[in-house]
């Protein structure tokens, strides 16, 4: 991540660098929200409830902020630096 | 009758009118060159940017259908209907890490449909051809299902006949419109149609989540209101929380959609249309926000039974329709002219999904059966041309599913190509990582899957519709020789897992047997090309004087475009 990106690189030098990053371990963060939206005890209950929606319906859409939250640090600590 | 309901009739009317139009003129929007190209009229030239995009994919992948037909889940069954949600968080992040790869390997190949890249891959038009095949028949009946997300609202609003072609009039317009704008711009219409539809849903759902607990008396007595009448049914599988027979289908069933939401190759094609890596990953930041949308519509189906909402009745005698749940609370709770305006949203909202749908599964019909098997010389406008035609055709299958058929059929063959279209992951998704499987195996997996997937299908009642066969997704695992367990699991996640299991022992098989492999076609530097990269097959915004100026465009091509 520390190379720097001139436009006239050779294409196969470009195409290595983009490989190095595909394979960057921020990647495994994007696990995080594939396998907690499934874990249902986390969330199978109907107290505490939060402006009267009970918990089984706040937490899951909560979970939609750590996909969020999740994609964007992915792809800041991935993308390429122009 | 309709006369009750004509402030409705005419926004309706107006707004769909206007988008109509707009489709037309989407095809001089963003220009391009030469509308005969596959490439432009399929995937609206490769060039879509974020906003776009966002759209386009966001009206894509949460249809009319999904609008009407989560909350009436909710509405009728309670907390499994919520599924909706976690499988809509997945598919993000699934995207991310396996959809880029898609991407770029079609950039540089100038693939169109996933099957393209099945056959390149794995060297065989026969696996291609399955793949085609599969994702033709699945998206099929799930346009049809656009329609029934209009007829619902239609049916609110009391747009009804005597005769089957008298009640289905409005419907057979509406598509024949849609189907003349989608052969003139190809995707640009229904990129565009995409705006006024997200905003039109954007606005009336935030209207609605805020106007009605207000009305209703707040969000916890809705969901005590859904409590109250749950606890009161016979039925022991609903109620505002899972319990312990329906968590394992849940699960299930939710990961299982995401995957193959994202093997849909409508899906695919509002991917592939987009112009660079960078903006598919920060769209999948981006896309959960219609996430939210559908989580909040999904509680109107609660909304509406603290609003004493009765469904319309169903098709059939003695059945209920509950589709018709969002457009009645709709009708009851607001002014005329804001229930008009939430129709056309979900009337629209049925536009966009069936236009990218079918030139979806137009393109897999040209590109791996017609170039494939019928003219293999045929050139690009020949191609572009052949898709027009059939996404014409196609769109004429599913009004007559839908005219000719009871609804409900159409209801289970959707039900069906979910666990149809999973069948293609090993050779798609699985394909993109890795070419271990032999292509043979992947044939023999496939049958495999699907075997058992229409099996299980098939075992399944429906009490609530007094249904024998493919009454639901949710398999008994006492079936499965778990004897005594009152568990039930989705049968797209056990078919596909089959399928796998089959795939790879066949593969160990034919490798011993030395079977021939095939070659590969791609390299493991196309996997990560991104915009600028050279392309192998040249880009049509360059080249678009068709065959004898191909050399010389494939040269120019070859220079990196410079990076911002």
């Amino acid at each position: 991540m520390s190379e720097s990106e001139t436009p006239a690189a050779p294409a196969g030098e470009v195409v290595s660098r983009a490989r190095a990053k595909d394979h960057s371990p921020w990647n495994w963060l994007l696990f995080l929200p594939i396998v907690v939206p499934l874990i249902t005890p986390l969330f199978n209950a109907d107290s505490p409830r939060l402006f009267g929606f009970p918990v089984f319906y706040w937490l899951q859409l909560a979970f939609i902020l750590l996909g969020v939250g999740t994609t964007t640090v992915v792809y800041q600590m991935t993308k390429k630096r122009g | 009758m309709w006369r009750d309901h004509l402030t409705e009739i005419i926004i309706f009317t107006l707004l769909f009118l206007l988008v109509s139009g707009m489709g037309f003129v989407a095809a001089r929007w963003r220009a391009p060159k030469d509308i005969n190209h596959l490439d432009e009229w399929g995937l609206g030239g490769r060039s879509f940017g974020g906003w776009i995009t966002w759209f386009l994919v966001g009206g894509d992948l949460y249809t009319a259908y999904t609008f009407v037909a989560v909350p009436a889940l909710l509405f009728g069954a309670g907390a499994a209907g919520f599924f909706a949600v976690p499988y809509t968080i997945i598919i993000y992040p699934l995207v991310f890490l396996v959809l880029v790869r898609l991407w770029s390997v079609s950039h540089r190949h100038g693939f169109v449909t996933p099957a393209d890249f099945v056959r390149k891959r794995f060297d065989s038009p026969t696996l291609a051809l399955i793949i085609a095949i599969t994702g033709i028949v699945a998206t099929m009946p799930y346009i049809a299902l656009q329609l029934v997300g209009i007829e619902a609202v239609l049916k609110t609003m009391g747009v009804s006949g005597e005769s089957a072609i008298a009640r289905h009039l409005p419907i057979i317009i509406a598509f024949a419109i849609l189907a003349a704008y989608t052969y003139q711009s190809g995707l640009r219409a229904p990129a565009l149609i995409a705006f006024v539809k997200d905003s039109l849903i954007y606005v009336v759902i935030l209207v609605a989540i805020v106007y009605l607990p207000y009305k209703l008396g707040g969000w916890g007595s809705i969901f005590d209101a859904a409590d109250a009448k749950f606890d009161a049914s016979p039925s022991p599988n609903d109620g505002i929380t899972l319990n312990a027979n329906n968590q394992l289908q849940y699960i299930t069933l939710a990961l299982g959609s995401a995957l193959a939401l994202f093997l849909y190759p409508h899906s695919l094609t509002g991917v592939l249309a987009s112009r660079s890596r960078d903006v598919i990953k920060r769209n999948m930041s981006a896309l959960p926000a219609y996430s939210l949308l559908l989580g909040l519509i999904a509680l109107l189906g609660y909304a509406a039974i603290a609003a004493g909402v009765t469904p319309l009745p169903g098709a059939t005698e003695g059945t209920v329709d509950n589709n018709t749940v969002v457009p009645l609370l709709f009708e009851q709770q607001f002014p005329s002219w804001f229930a008009g305006i939430a129709f056309a949203a979900i009337g629209i909202g049925a536009l966009v999904p069936a236009a990218i749908m079918s030139i979806a599964a137009a393109n897999l019909f040209t590109r791996n059966i017609y170039k494939e098997y019928l003219r293999k010389d045929a050139t690009a406008a020949q191609e572009a041309n052949v898709s027009k035609i059939t996404s014409l055709v196609v769109k004429i299958g599913a009004v007559a599913c839908i005219v000719f058929l009871d609804p409900q059929f159409s209801i289970d063959l959707q039900l069906i190509g979910g666990v149809i279209i999973l069948q293609t992951l090993p050779a798609v998704a699985l394909g993109l990582y890795t070419r271990w499987f032999h292509r043979g195996a992947l044939v023999a997996g496939w049958v495999a899957g699907m075997g058992l997937g229409m099996w299980m299908l098939y075992q399944i009642p429906n009490p609530a519709t007094k249904r024998a066969h493919f009454g639901g997704s949710a398999f008994p695992l006492e079936k499965l020789g778990f004897d005594g367990s009152t568990k039930t699991i989705y049968v797209g996640l056990v078919a596909v897992a089959v399928n796998l299991l089959v795939a790879a022992i066949v593969t160990l098989i034919l490798r011993a047997a030395k079977v021939a492999e095939g070659v590969d076609g791609t390299t493991q530097d196309d996997y990560f090309a991104d915009e600028g990269d050279p392309r192998l097959v040249p880009d049509p915004r360059e080249s678009t004087e068709g065959e004898s100026a191909e050399g010389e465009a494939a040269g120019e091509s070859v220079e990196p475009a410079p990076k911002v």
